[in-house]
């Protein structure tokens, strides 16, 4: 980078192809990785809509769009089994791998870490411009992949062998895909670490970074150490399909009536225990940038320090090196020894104390807090309770003797789900309305934001909570019907309906979101001065609202202060900025 | 604003960002290779022999099947060129930019080596029709040495750029280009000890 001209006057034009699409600034690779991953996000939410019709209506024609799919995946209408599959298969990838995660790691974290921590760009802005790109084609990969003869990967996100391994060409597309996947996001995961720890600005030091910086920090280091044992798995798996070991196919293994011609000695288990090495670690990646932005958002809207941040930090860190010893609880019925069993329910049970220290700090943050109720500040408020039921949930998971009934069954998607969706989506979204500003220059509109808000956090508990019950009844996950032709299930069932309306109405209630997104672009409020929330930390406080180009600050800001310093007493204003000596 | 330490160290954390960046990348490579020993393990348990039947004949050690002589000349020439790429940086020290192409041949060239040799192992096992999809000793063999190869093959590319043009760096900013030097030999030392591992886990034991 040393042989250009980064000071934000200078006034040397940059091609529009290196400004906007092949950018080496955080910023605008940031705003890449964020308009992506949202049109990931509702392609797979458009994905599960469809399943949803399915579901409330088995068999039944889709009308007015049911006609224009193919014949293979929708004859008159009628979704097939097969299709249903897929659908289901790569809703999940796509909303965890190419939604969520760079939605909140390549997006958010790219966005706001260096300017959080005073650097002027990524330690390594050319590897981070490969890492959107290399995703951009994990992602296409995985689209187009529906369009092959026998359509996209069907064996679930988890793609467990021996199904996967002698399932259609899907599943070879899928595994290409991730290995791209994983590969950007080692790439993004070397880059932030390094980031962090290299490049903040004089005087911030590790207890001054924001909590949303932590949070970050423990992430990359899931996304460096966790996926690669599954790059190893899917290039196990790649072999399977493509040269014919049997890395996870048993001796004796009998499809469709015939015997399988392989060599045979492999393990199904085996793909579960690397797979889950990295899914588990992945479930942090997908809730530690939430809590973090959640973070951030409480303190500026209570006005107060966080209550309990360094041991907020503790907790994450914490969180970061147990989530690498509990992934065997995902295989409780797998037939494992007691012993075995025992030690992951134990590290499971103490793995939920940080995560309820950190959402107990944060709910005693609002304690005697006078609340602005901001838009962003409602989806962060949102997030507690809704994570809450999530992790709630996922407690009896974790306990064999009652995760042995509950397990593959439709309570397991609404534990993950609640930690997921009116979680981590509900924060991502508080993200947004937040940060918004210090992208644009302009704010938000308030009652749509609040629209989008009300309808959205209220929807999710009409399609989620039902999850719940229908699993406590013994419904399982991925049934084509949604259990219409169980007879234990017809109690229940009629929950399908309301659960699909209400994925419905959340998609509808998206429509204020997308036209406010783009409407205030152009026409949203200018904000009045760089800092329109008062806040304290450096990404407002130290530049401009856009902040400047390449290079961000005039010269490094100097760190005086922790991140949280509001009304303080005696300061003339009710917050003190970071880089305010 | 530039991006600060690209070459000097930060004094808090005694490095620059390319060295800590590198480290970070072993620590991932690592894990990578340790899901693959970690599924060797697997399989190899799960067995009741190993490397067990192949083509009608059952085999109860590796290097009944593997040429471990060969594997231990491949094994000295890693090491080798893990102790000339050592001496092309420290001839960079000492300023004597000859004497580093030299020594950074050395090690392209000692690349090429193993790769003749791991391409004559492999031929050998395909004319006899040992492949990947015969039994699991064989498939998590190839699977693991193979990657290995790639990686050798990587630091090969990024040596041999260090050898050609990427050398012009050493007129206009010799400490960078060091640093660049130190990072390669990182990464070189690295795919060594894989080799380190792989060579008695897969061959001897
Ligand atoms: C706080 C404590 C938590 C506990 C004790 C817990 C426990 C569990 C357990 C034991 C399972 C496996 C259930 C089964 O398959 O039978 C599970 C599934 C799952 N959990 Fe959690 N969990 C917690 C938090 C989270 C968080 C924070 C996330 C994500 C952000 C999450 C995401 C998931 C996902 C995606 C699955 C389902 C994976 C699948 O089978 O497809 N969980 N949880
Ligand atoms: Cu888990």
């Amino acid at each position: 980078m040393s042989d250009h001209d980064h000071d934000g006057h200078a006034h040397h034009q940059e091609s529009f192809v290196r400004k906007y699409i092949f950018s080496t600034d955080h910023k605008v690779i940031g705003i890449q990785y964020g308009l992506t991953s949202l049109l990931f996000l509702l392609i797979g939410f458009s994905l599960m809509m469809l399943m949803r019709w399915q579901l409330a209506f088995p068999g039944e024609a889709l009308p007015l769009i049911g006609s224009l799919f193919s014949d293979s995946t929708m004859p008159d209408g009628v979704m097939q089994p097969e299709f249903y599959n897929q659908l289901g298969a790569m809703h999940g990838t796509i909303m965890v791998f190419l939604g969520i995660v760079p939605l909140a790691v390549g997006a958010f974290g790219n966005y706001i870490v260096p300017l959080q921590i005073g650097a002027p760009d990524m330690a390594f802005p050319k590897l981070n411009m490969a890492s959107y790109w290399v995703f951009f084609v994990g992602g296409l990969i995985m689209l187009s992949s529906f369009w092959l003869p026998a359509g996209a990967a069907k064996a679930g996100w988890t793609s467990y062998p021996p199904l996967a391994d002698i399932e259609t060409t899907g599943q070879t597309m899928w595994l290409f895909g991730m290995i791209f996947l994983i590969t950007s996001s080692l790439l993004g995961a070397v880059n932030f670490l390094t980031t962090i720890i290299q490049l903040r600005a004089p005087g911030m030091t590790l207890w001054r970074m924001p909590f949303f910086v932590w949070a970050q920090l423990v992430t990359s280091f899931l996304l460096l150490l966790a996926f690669p044992p599954l790059e190893a798995a899917g290039v196990l798996q790649l072999f399977d399909r493509l040269v014919g070991t049997s890395f996870f196919l048993p001796s004796g293994l009998v499809v469709s009536g015939e015997l399988l011609d392989v060599a045979g000695g492999g393990s199904p288990l085996l793909w579960q225990h690397l797979f889950w090495f990295l899914a588990h670690p992945e479930v942090y990646v997908l809730i530690l940038p939430a809590m973090g932005i959640v973070a951030e958002i409480v303190a500026n809207n209570t006005r107060k320090p966080l209550w309990g941040y360094r041991v907020m930090v503790y907790s994450v860190i914490f969180l970061g090196f147990m989530s690498f010893i509990v992934w065997a609880h995902h295989m409780f019925i797998t037939g494992m020894g007691t012993a075995l069993s025992g030690f992951f329910q134990i590290t499971t049970m103490i793995i939920s104390i940080p995560s309820v220290i950190i959402l107990s700090a944060l709910f005693l943050s609002l304690w005697g807090a006078s609340l602005r109720f901001t838009t962003p500040m409602l989806f962060a408020l949102a997030f507690l309770p809704m994570f809450g039921l999530g992790g709630l949930t996922g407690l009896p998971l974790g306990l064999a003797p009652t995760d042995i009934p509950l397990h593959d069954t439709m309570y397991v998607i609404g534990h993950f789900h609640y930690v997921v969706a009116p979680g981590t989506i509900l924060a991502l979204f508080a993200g947004i309305y937040y940060w918004y500003p210090k992208a644009t220059g302009r704010m938000l509109n308030e009652p749509l934001g609040k629209i989008h808000f009300w309808g959205s956090a209220i929807s999710m508990n009409f399609i989620f909570f039902p999850m719940l019950i229908q699993g406590l009844a013994g419904v399982s996950r991925r049934l084509y019907d949604g259990g219409a032709s169980y007879e234990f299930a017809q109690d229940v069932i009629h929950y399908n309906e309301t659960m699909s309306i209400a994925a419905w109405v959340l998609g509808l209630f998206q429509l204020p979101f997308i036209f406010n997104f783009f409407w205030s672009i152009w026409k949203g409020k200018k904000v009045e001065n760089d800092n329109p929330w008062d806040a304290t930390t450096l990404e407002w406080t130290a530049t401009t609202s856009p902040p400047l180009g390449h290079g961000n600050f005039e010269t490094a800001p100097t760190v005086y202060r922790g991140p949280y310093e509001y009304s303080v007493p005696g300061h003339d204003t009710d917050f003190y900025p970071q880089d305010q000596p | 604003m530039q991006i600060p330490y690209t070459v000097e160290a930060r004094p808090d954390t005694g490095v620059n960002n390319a060295k800590l960046g590198v480290w970070l990348f072993l620590a991932s490579e690592i894990m990578l290779f340790g899901g693959l020993f970690s599924a060797y393990i697997f399989l190899r348990v799960g067995s009741p022999e190993w490397p067990g039947d192949i083509l009608g004949h059952t085999y109860t050690s590796a290097s009944e099947i593997l040429n471990v002589p060969l594997a231990f000349v491949n094994t000295i020439v890693l090491i080798a060129s893990s102790v000339t790429i050592v001496l092309s940086w420290a001839a960079l020290a000492m300023g004597n930019f000859k004497k580093y192409r030299i020594y950074m041949g050395l090690t392209v060239l000692a690349g090429f080596g193993f790769l003749i040799i791991k391409a004559i192992e492999y031929s050998d096992k395909f004319s006899h029709g040992y492949l990947p999809a015969e039994n699991n000793f064989l498939g998590i063999y190839f699977v693991m040495t193979g990657l290995h190869a790639l990686h050798v093959i990587g630091g090969m590319i990024v040596n041999g750029y260090f050898l050609g043009p990427g050398a012009k760096m050493w007129k206009s900013d010799p400490k960078r280009f060091m640093s660049r030097i130190e990072v390669a030999g990182l990464y070189w030392h690295f795919v060594d000890l894989v080799w380190i591992f792989l060579f008695p886990t897969i061959y001897l034991i």
